[in-house]
């Protein structure tokens, strides 16, 4: 094991080069990995702008800030950048970073096609950004991009919108099979598929979801394409299509998209919630099980999107049932968590506060979809301010928190260098307190009938809606803070230890912080207990 | 660190910044030519092609490096089996875009049509078009001026008359070449280079035959038949299913050919020939998703 760096090498094959070429042409699993998480947090900012222009123009009811067709826009980036451009692209930078050094590879499997996987990023977004200074003005159909609205009332952008998922989608289908080759081809002697750290087993089922529902996404702008331009009547009922199957297509990638979007954070809350009671994870096998199971049923329940586009009753009994049942082992996996922190020692520094945040949050996320999966109350709820809580419930203090959490989690690990507990902390408890106070009431005003996607609202809704966008103002300045954290940890950070957390148990904690540019170049022999898995 | 047992992690490279500029081209390009159709002087079609241009040398350069890379010995077997498993979910992930297709068709038939013709009493398409009637193929859409259907269909005609049908000696040339490949690869294995050699000619002529054919059928559809992209959804799903297919046939046999050429040249040997292998895994891939099509599109 070449555990013996300092950080500074010139030998030419061990250290990283020198400059922006190191960035470009790299193919580190740590740099891409670094690349990824930097990207992500970039979009954070700019799709999160998006969002303080939603919410002041939803400040008070009229129309005061923005035009009707901006907010429209505004809201469709909002979507579209922070599913595609922060969420999915900070696990894909989590699990470069993290599955080599969980399972003991020197690598990921193909590191060029890693770094491809990457750069196709900046260049899908960059394109999608420049829409807004097109003809016509950016995408404005909702990130779901339902025909026709998409289609026969799309501005002109449609077209690089088109192109630009496209490559979005090659990028998550080769970054998958980069993922999935590692775990399955790249695990050190002795780590079985069971013995495999929760992180690495969500992440295997989460690139095999992305590898079977990103060509579907792709098939489905494709045929948005060829209605456009083409004359083929895919979703126009006039030539014997329909426009309700675009939403059953859209759905079909869009539902196990839904849960790529959150399977990586239970990996990683089972790993922080583990070190932090200093016991196991209770119920391993269930919890793998239980991810299995929710991706399975992911491809199963999609048209509970669709509840109220019309469908014969016996559809609607089966994406009702089917819906309901992935409570089952999603509840699995919550008791597992507070098994693991029953009786343990627990502390609460700020990754453990994060993923008990996320714990309690995510299940109010879910508790809220179990409702909407009731199809008869979901007539009531479609489309309102409920649903709008409900996903970013599962998304905000869901996703984003475990990304947080994982963050300062392994940032000692990956710079050397000690965050500051009080800022961390003290990020921590502006974000709990202002994620709430944006996001409940939307369920209050929601049930009372607010509509999601209207830049205007009727007088009643007035206050909560003043107290929402409060919320999201001090949200959207707390994570300023976060930035701030993380760069005063880089710059002037206390050194941390290689072990860094007392409880940590796995691979990557075995090795220095910052681990060497690369790490088990020999893979550690886990059957002669070199390390423990 | 160069035991036999250890994984080559390439130090840097420059291909995939390449590569990305190369699909920034493309988006660049693909948008502003399709979004340009119809105008009069239009030249965005330059980008379209210096982006494919891009793409294909990059391409050439990258394949070029991994076969001069593993001729070098810097391979090893557990990075083959990278390949191995990389090849195989690449071929998954065709199979769901497919897939996509095969949904849209099935949905169609299975609830949008028989639905627009009114069946369960759902009033209202009968009220937007009272007159359309319920058929597979949709030969008269509902909105007819706009989508004017089809003259005629594909359909297979009866079984006398199978010989006249362009699919049946379609379906008799893809299953053949998948035989044929079958052969050439097993010739490789024994030493045989002859044969193989002789086994991949055959493919690649028989894949190209398909994609000659393919054509045909396509300037019969718009010469004869009125069958075209606007003739309603029945054109619709022909032609992209067939379409794609038709592609990825292509995309098969330019890998093939490759292989040959390469073949010819003195590459593969019995027991190095991943190159080939994984060609022959997506031409049996195509294999398989056009007798699916040829069932759900021509047959039923």
């Amino acid at each position: 094991m070449s555990a013996v760096i300092e950080g500074h090498h010139d030998d030419h094959h061990h250290g990283p080069a020198k400059g922006i070429t190191r960035w470009l042409y790299t193919t580190n699993h740590k740099d891409i990995g670094s690349l990824y998480l930097w990207f992500s947090f970039i979009m954070l900012f700019i799709g999160g702008a998006m969002a303080m222009v939603i919410r002041a123009e939803l400040f008070e009811p009229g129309s005061q800030i923005v035009s009707p067709e901006f907010y429209n826009q505004m809201v469709t980036n909002h979507g579209l950048i922070m599913v595609f451009g922060v969420i999915m692209p900070a696990f894909v930078g989590l699990a470069n970073w993290l599955i080599p050094m969980q399972i003991g590879a020197p690598d990921m499997a193909l590191p060029r096609l890693n770094n491809l996987s990457f750069w196709i990023l900046p260049a899908a977004f960059g394109v999608l950004l420049a829409t807004f200074f097109m003809e016509g003005g950016a995408p404005n159909f909702g990130w779901t991009f339902y025909a026709p609205l998409s289609t026969e009332y799309a501005p002109p952008t449609v077209t690089y919108f088109i192109f630009a998922v496209h490559i979005m989608g090659a990028s998550s289908i080769m970054g998958s099979i980069n993922v999935i080759t590692t775990i399955l081809n790249m695990r050190a002697p002795g780590m079985t598929l069971m013995k495999m750290p929760l992180f690495v087993w969500s992440w295997l089922i989460t690139a095999y979801l992305l590898i079977a529902v990103m060509p579907v996404l792709a098939g489905a702008v494709t045929m948005m394409l060829m209605d456009i331009h083409f004359g083929t009547s895919f979703f126009k009922a006039g030539g014997g299509g329909d426009p309700v199957l675009f939403q059953h297509i859209f759905w079909f990638f869009g539902h196990p998209e839904v849960y790529i979007m959150i399977l990586p954070a239970f990996g990683i809350v089972s790993h922080i919630i583990e070190t932090f009671s200093r016991k196991p994870i209770f119920g391993y096998d269930s919890m793998v099980y239980a991810i299995a199971s929710i991706a399975l049923l992911s491809f199963v329940v999609w048209a509970h999107h669709m509840f109220t586009v019309g469908m014969p009753i016996a559809g609607e009994l089966f994406f009702m049932y089917s819906t309901m049942l992935i409570a089952i082992p999603t509840g699995v996996k919550v008791f597992n968590w507070l098994s693991t922190m029953f009786k343990g020692s627990l502390t609460f520094e700020t990754p453990m506060l994060f993923a008990i945040a996320f714990v309690a949050l995510f299940t109010i996320g879910g508790l809220s979809g179990l409702m909407l999966a009731i199809a008869p109350a979901d007539f009531q709820y479609h489309d309102t301010y409920f649903v709008v809580a409900h996903f970013h419930y599962v998304l905000v203090p869901g996703a984003l928190f475990s990304i947080i959490a994982a963050v300062y989690y392994w940032l000692p690990k990956w710079t050397g260098y000690m965050y500051d507990e009080f800022m961390g902390k003290t990020h921590f408890w502006l974000s709990f307190v202002s994620v709430n106070l944006t996001f409940f009431p939307m369920h209050f005003v929601g049930l009372a009938g607010m509509p999601r996607r209207i830049p205007d609202y009727a007088m009643q809704f007035a206050d909560y809606n003043m107290i929402v966008s409060v919320g999201a103002f001090l949200f959207g300045l707390s994570q300023l803070l976060f930035l701030y954290v993380v760069l005063k940890a880089i710059f002037y950070g206390k050194k941390a230890t290689g072990q860094v957390w007392e409880g940590a148990q796995g691979l990557e904690w075995t090795l220095d912080s910052p681990p060497a540019y690369h790490t088990f170049e020999t893979p550690p022999n886990l059957e002669a207990g070199e390390a423990k898995g | 660190m160069s035991s036999d047992s250890s994984y080559y992690v390439p130090e840097s490279s420059k291909l995939p910044i390449f590569m990305a500029f190369g699909l920034l081209l493309f988006v660049l390009g693909a948008g502003s030519t399709i979004n340009d159709l119809g105008k009069e002087s239009s030249n965005s079609y330059i980008l379209l092609m210096t982006s494919f241009a891009v793409i294909w040398g990059v391409m050439f350069v990258w394949f070029s490096n991994v076969i001069n890379e593993n001729n070098k010995g810097m391979y090893s077997d557990q990075l083959n089996q990278s390949f191995v498993w990389g090849m195989a979910w690449f071929i998954f992930s065709e199979v769901m875009f497919f897939f996509a297709f095969f949904l849209a068709l099935g949905y169609v038939r299975m609830f949008s049509v028989p639905w627009l013709g009114g069946e369960g009493e759902k009033a209202i398409t009968n009220i937007l078009w009272p007159a359309f009637e319920a058929t597979w193929p949709v030969m008269v859409t509902p909105d007819n001026e706009t989508f004017p259907g089809a003259e005629k269909n594909m359909n297979m005609p009866g079984i006398t008359k199978l010989h006249t049908w362009l699919p049946f000696w379609n379906t008799l040339c893809l299953v053949t070449s998948s035989g044929t490949i079958a052969l050439a690869e097993a010739a490789l294995k024994k030493g045989k280079r002859a044969a193989f050699k002789s086994w991949m000619v055959v493919t690649i002529s028989l894949g190209f035959i398909f994609v000659f054919l393919q054509g045909l059928e396509y300037y019969e559809a718009y010469a004869h038949m009125g069958l075209t992209l606007g003739a309603g959804i029945y054109g619709t799903t022909f032609f992209l299913l067939t379409g794609f297919h038709g592609f990825h046939v292509c995309l098969g046999a330019i890998i093939l050919t490759i292989m040959t050429i390469r073949g010819f040249g003195g590459a593969f040997s019995e027991h190095d020939h991943f190159g080939l292998a994984a060609g022959s895994w997506y031409w049996h891939f195509v294999d398989v998703v056009w007798i699916l099509l040829v069932l759900v599109v021509y047959v039923f």
